[in-house]
């Protein structure tokens, strides 16, 4: 009886499986599950059974039926969703707009613009170690621009920094006001503004006087930093700068702090991080040194902090100035920096 | 600068590779800009002699050469240079050596080669085969000394470093200085030249004289006198060094002179003493009027606070600058009045300046030289041009020295290494690095102090931090070690303008607007065209007094000008429609004082409202596409504005609105004046908005939360018949200064059939709430009634049928 019972069991479920369409699956569950069905059959003739045999049997005989009734409303549920799809895909292949590999509704994707995005990523960390945004005016006086940082009249370092200077003359006859050349400025006026603790970034346009070229413009990018504190030191500038480098360029980035010179602060560093493209060994990108450099910093100088009121005996600073416009260029490859005040859609629209 | 490492190594012991010392001078703030090496690829080219030339037998213009190569090793060559001679010694290139293509200045190798029957070996080679220089008329012909069978490379390589030196070092202005930190920073030793001449028994001061006026510009003056000296072609060593820096050679003297400069850094200038009136100097300030022809033949124009060298009677050098032409060292000068002075920089520094004429000396000059300078480098080039000119020296030398100052002691503390670098740094490694830059040192171990008095060279050291650099930078900034700032981070309190303005920003590329960039500067052009009758604006804007071209002239007093020049750059763009906007600075005049610098921001639509699309094009933009996104950005900050009828020039008279928050403007929207969309280049349909964004932040950020309502709003439409004049906003304020109207929104405007001439209907959705209970439909038709009625009275409405 058992065997029968498995035998047949067996043989619904391979039938069942190969059915494709409604009636077929009708027709099966007459022939399995109907009334006059060979399994109804054998549940009938249970009771000529022995005691024993009726109720091992029963029970096996009530479970396939229920698995074969299962098994039929899977099939059939599975029949019905197929058969609504084929009638959905049907209606849609004969319409014209079917088509799901034609052009989406156009929505409006307006961009930032990939100086200002660069201002934003790198204020972001600043802000995160605890710096504020401070801004300033372009326009600045002769005094926080240079004499202030140790850049008196005839100084050479201002010959480096070829100045736009705003028609306009004091009783003395002197000009007074300028394009600021640096973001230093500000600094220099926090230092005159403010008092300790201080940790600032200032970002902004800077001018100089230059002809425009590839590498070349009259205005370009800078974001100025200032730390001032009881207890400050240059290891606190490597480390902000490590930090800032490790999240800006990625950990796997070298960076380098050699001596360099800026009038405003003692002693001096350059900034730089292993080049990109070649990882140190030199190529065209960094002019074969490996290195590209991202920041001028250094301590600020005794005198600077003094001018502005701050002791530098009592407080320590250091400062950096980073240029923007260089960070997109080599990120992108860009060898043109006009395009980026050039405007044009086919150039932005990239960013 | 660029600079020799063969000539370095004349004055310093260091045998490390090039790109070591370049790494080095680089760290410790000497930094190579980039090197060129000489000889990297002459690979197996070695010295030679020439011992036999024989005539080609097949080939009058040919020789056949046999090249003594050492050690028993010979190799014969077809040559066809005319300077082919036994006896001399020449570079050998094996076949397989790298050459250069003379005809087509590229690298190749030398393939073995028969030459009209006969094998070569390889060749003998031309500076140009080299790549030294552009000469191809010849075989390079090595001095008599060469040493046969040595590589080339080895006799004749050299590396070219190209420092960029900053603007503290003015001592690295030259070989010695840099030969200097090569020795302290590799531990080697240097060596400087013998400055000790045989003079005659005539003494200087009885032939010559100078005279100092004007000391606050000249602190020192040291002349020295050679006579009997004959004008030459400088020896080849001398030679060399200038060519390796990119100088020309000229004479002896004037070779000396250079040389000099460029060994110790010092200028100097050789005066034809024949040609020196009254036969002495006078150093002074230009006297009014007065004039110089310069070397170069131009007659120079001094002013009154330029510094002069003069005889008796004029001007025979601009101090620092230029020498005169009437002195100056020609080919039959036998007498020669040899100058090594010290001037003020900034004096130097602005007659550079004014004059135009930046120079080799000028640079230098200008750097804080020491006056201590002037003696070395006048004692060896005095002791040159006896030598290579065949002069006697007077006996001593002129020193005018008005200007000695004592130089100063310096303190450093460890401790103050410490609280610098975060790192200390002992009593002894802090003397010994000293005593290694020339510094006279004591220490006291027990104080962990150091007081050093710095070598005349350094003229930038005058505080303790300088001396921590000093110790740094030698002992390698790597020392340093890696903090994160460990003080509390101050208080922060930063501008509302700052997070506004990028808020702002944001919210405008979310409304699918391309941000832009442009320059502050503009030129008046682009500010006329902003006007429709292209009037300049008033008042003027700042105004650069040197601008590089005429079209960055000014400060933007807006950016109006900028966002449509870029609109009209990208017109072809237009059928996708054009959202453009940039966020920014304007300069606006103050007497006096420095502009007022308020950030602005300008959005221009213009084209459709949509990029093409299969499904149909967008329709055009209009005046409400403009003021939507107004009304949009402003929700995003919690307010709203009125827009009132408006006269800004640039802007279409009917279609344009003032946007007024608390009532003050803080911005404009509205159409380009035709007349000013065409000063563009742009089609009519452009629209623009402007916003003030100091202004407009102080009406944002204050916020509260209404609660969710609890009882149900009930919804009633009405249309109204007013006269066309009649404004919509006047309509709205009526009812909405109702109580339980909590909205009401226009749904509809029409104007035609069915309304009478001069009358537009409007059709609008009320809203009435109450925060407290549900409102009865008694109580809403009470409320509805009575803004009718006021409609009425105010606006003389009526109810359209």
């Amino acid at each position: 009886m058992i065997q029968r019972l498995e035998g047949l069991n067996q043989n619904a479920l391979r039938e069942l499986d190969a059915i494709k369409d409604t009636p077929t699956l009708e027709q099966w569950r007459i022939r399995y599950l109907g009334r006059k069905s060979e399994l109804t059959g054998m549940l009938r003739g249970l009771a000529d059974l022995p005691l024993e045999e009726r109720k091992n049997a029963g029970a096996f005989a009530n479970r396939i039926k229920a698995g074969l009734e299962s098994a039929f409303e899977q099939k059939n549920g599975a029949l019905k969703a197929e058969s609504q799809s084929q009638v959905l895909r049907t209606g849609e292949a004969e319409a014209a707009h079917g088509d799901i590999t034609l052009p989406g509704r156009p929505c409006p994707s307006g961009r930032l613009h990939p100086i200002m995005e660069t201002y934003r990523e790198i204020c972001d960390i600043f802000v995160s170690l605890g710096f504020q945004i401070v801004e300033s005016n372009d326009v600045e006086l002769d005094y926080y621009n240079f004499e202030a940082l140790n850049i008196p009249a005839e100084h050479p370092a201002r010959d480096s920094m070829s100045t736009f200077w705003v028609d306009y003359e004091n009783d003395r006859g002197e000009r007074t006001m300028l394009l600021r050349t640096h973001t230093t400025c500000v600094s220099a006026r926090v230092i005159h503004t403010m008092k300790p603790p201080i940790r600032v970034i200032a970002p902004g346009h800077v001018f100089r006087y230059e002809a425009t070229d590839a590498t070349h413009l009259p205005m370009f990018n800078q974001v100025d930093g200032l730390a001032v504190d009881k207890g400050i030191t240059m290891a606190d500038l490597k480390g902000v700068f490590y930090e800032f480098a490790r999240r800006f360029y990625g950990p796997e980035r070298r960076v380098r702090f050699r001596c360099d010179y800026f009038p405003f602060v003692e002693p001096g560093v350059e900034v730089a991080v292993e080049c990109a493209v070649c990882h140190g060994g030199g190529c065209r990108l960094c002019g074969s040194s490996g290195w590209i450099e991202i920041a001028g910093a250094g301590m600020t100088h005794p005198k600077v902090l003094e001018r502005g009121g701050i002791d530098p005996n009592e407080y320590t600073s250091f400062a950096f100035g980073i240029g923007v416009d260089r960070i997109p260029m080599l990120r992108y490859g860009i060898d043109d920096m006009r395009l980026f005040f050039g405007n044009d859609l086919r150039f932005l629209k990239q960013f | 600068m660029k600079v020799s490492y063969n000539w370095l190594k004349q004055y310093v012991d260091v045998k490390l590779p090039a790109q070591e010392i370049a790494d080095r001078l680089t760290m410790a703030g000497l930094e190579v800009k980039g090197s060129q090496t000489i000889g990297g690829d002459w690979e197996g080219i070695v010295i030679g002699q020439m011992i036999a030339v024989d005539k080609h037998h097949n080939a009058d213009r040919l020789s056949l050469v046999t090249i003594d190569l050492g050690g028993e090793k010979q190799e014969t060559v077809v040559c066809g240079a005319p300077n082919c001679a036994a006896g001399i010694k020449v570079a050998f290139a094996p076949v397989g050596s790298t050459l250069i293509n003379p005809h087509t200045n590229q690298p190749e190798k030398l393939k073995p080669a028969k030459i009209r029957g006969v094998v070569s070996a390889g060749m003998a080679c031309s500076e140009k085969e080299l790549g030294v220089s552009e000469n191809h008329e010849g075989i390079l012909v090595l001095p008599p000394d060469a040493p046969i069978g040595k590589p080339l490379n080895e006799y004749l390589g050299d590396t070219i470093f190209n420092f960029e030196v900053t603007p503290n070092r003015p001592d690295c202005l030259s070989i010695i200085g840099l030969a200097r930190e090569i020795a302290v920073l590799t531990g080697t030793n240097l060596h400087l030249p013998d400055l000790i001449y045989p003079e005659s028994d005539r003494s200087i001061t009885q032939d010559a004289t100078v005279e100092i006026l004007d000391p606050d510009l000249c602190p020192r003056y040291c002349a020295s006198l050679i006579t009997g000296v004959k004008i030459a072609e400088s020896p080849e060593w001398l030679k060399k060094w200038l060519l390796s820096y990119g100088m020309r050679p000229i004479n002896n003297i004037v070779d000396i002179t250079n040389f000099v400069m460029l060994e110790w850094g010092q200028p100097l200038h050789a005066f034809d003493f024949t040609k020196l009136t009254g036969r002495g100097i006078v150093v002074r300030r230009a006297r009014r009027e007065e004039k110089i022809t310069s070397l170069d033949g131009v007659e120079r124009q001094l002013a009154r606070d330029m510094l002069v060298i003069a005889d008796k009677e004029q001007a025979v050098a601009v101090a620092g600058i230029m020498g005169g032409a009437n002195s100056e060292v020609s080919d039959d000068t036998t007498s020669i009045l040899l100058e090594s002075a010290s001037f003020k920089p900034t004096s130097v520094h602005y007659t550079g300046r004014i004059l135009g004429m930046p120079s080799e000396a000028c640079v230098r000059f200008e750097r804080s030289l020491s006056p201590e300078l002037t003696i070395p480098a006048l004692k060896r080039a005095t002791k040159l041009i006896a030598e290579l000119g065949g002069g006697q020296a007077a006996k001593g030398i002129i020193d005018v020295y008005p200007g000695k100052q004592e130089r100063k002691s310096v303190r450093i503390t460890t401790a103050e290494t410490k609280r610098v670098l975060g790192v200390e740094f002992t009593v002894d490694e802090v003397a010994a690095t000293l005593n290694s830059l020339g510094f006279e040192c004591q220490p006291n171990v027990s104080t962990g102090s150091v007081i050093a008095k710095a070598p005349y060279w350094r003229s930038d050291i005058s505080i303790p931090v300088d001396l921590v650099e000093e110790v740094a930078r030698v002992r390698s900034y790597d020392r340093i070690p890696t903090t994160l700032l460990a003080e509390p981070i101050p208080k922060h309190d930063p501008a509302p303008i700052t997070g506004f303005k990028r808020k702002m920003r944001q919210a405008l590329a979310g409304y699918g607007f391309q941000e832009i960039a442009s320059y502050s500067m503009v030129g008046m052009d682009s500010l006329t065209r902003l006007s429709p009758q292209s009037k300049k604006p008033q008042p003027l804007p700042v105004r650069i007094s040197n601008p590089m071209t005429i079209d960055q002239e000014y400060l933007r007093p807006t950016l109006r000008g900028n966002l449509l020049a870029a609109l009209s750059v990208n017109r072809a763009f237009l059928e996708d429609g054009l959202r453009l906007f940039e966020a920014g600075k304007v300069y606006l005049p103050k007497d006096a004082d420095l502009p007022d610098e308020p950030d602005m921001l300008c959005g221009a639509i213009a084209g459709r409202r949509g990029e093409r699309w299969w499904q149909g094009d967008g329709e055009p933009v209009d005046f409400f596409d403009a003021k939507g996104i107004v009304e949009g950005l402003l929700a995003q900050f919690n307010t709203t504005a009125r827009f009132d009828p408006a006269n800004d020039e640039s802007l279409h008279p009917a279609r344009q609105a003032a946007v007024t928050i608390g009532g003050k403007q803080v911005g404009v929207v509205g159409e380009l004046h035709p007349a000013v969309a065409g000063h563009f280049e742009l089609p009519g349909g452009v629209y623009l908005f402007e916003l003030n964004l100091p202004a407009l932040v102080l009406h944002t950020g204050f916020m509260m939360y209404q609660p969710i309502p609890k009882f149900p709003a009930t919804i009633r439409d009405i249309a109204l018949v007013v006269d066309v004049t009649v404004p919509h906003q006047k309509i709205v304020d009526i009812v909405r200064a109702v109580s339980l109207v909590i909205d009401v929104s226009l749904f509809d405007v029409y104007a035609g059939e069915q309304v009478p001439a001069g009358k537009k209907s409007l059709a609008y959705r009320l809203t009435f709430q109450s925060p407290n209970r549900t409102l009865t439909d008694e109580e809403v038709n009470r409320v509805q009634q009575q803004i009718l009625n006021r409609l009425v009275a105010e606006v003389d409405a009526s109810l359209r049928g």
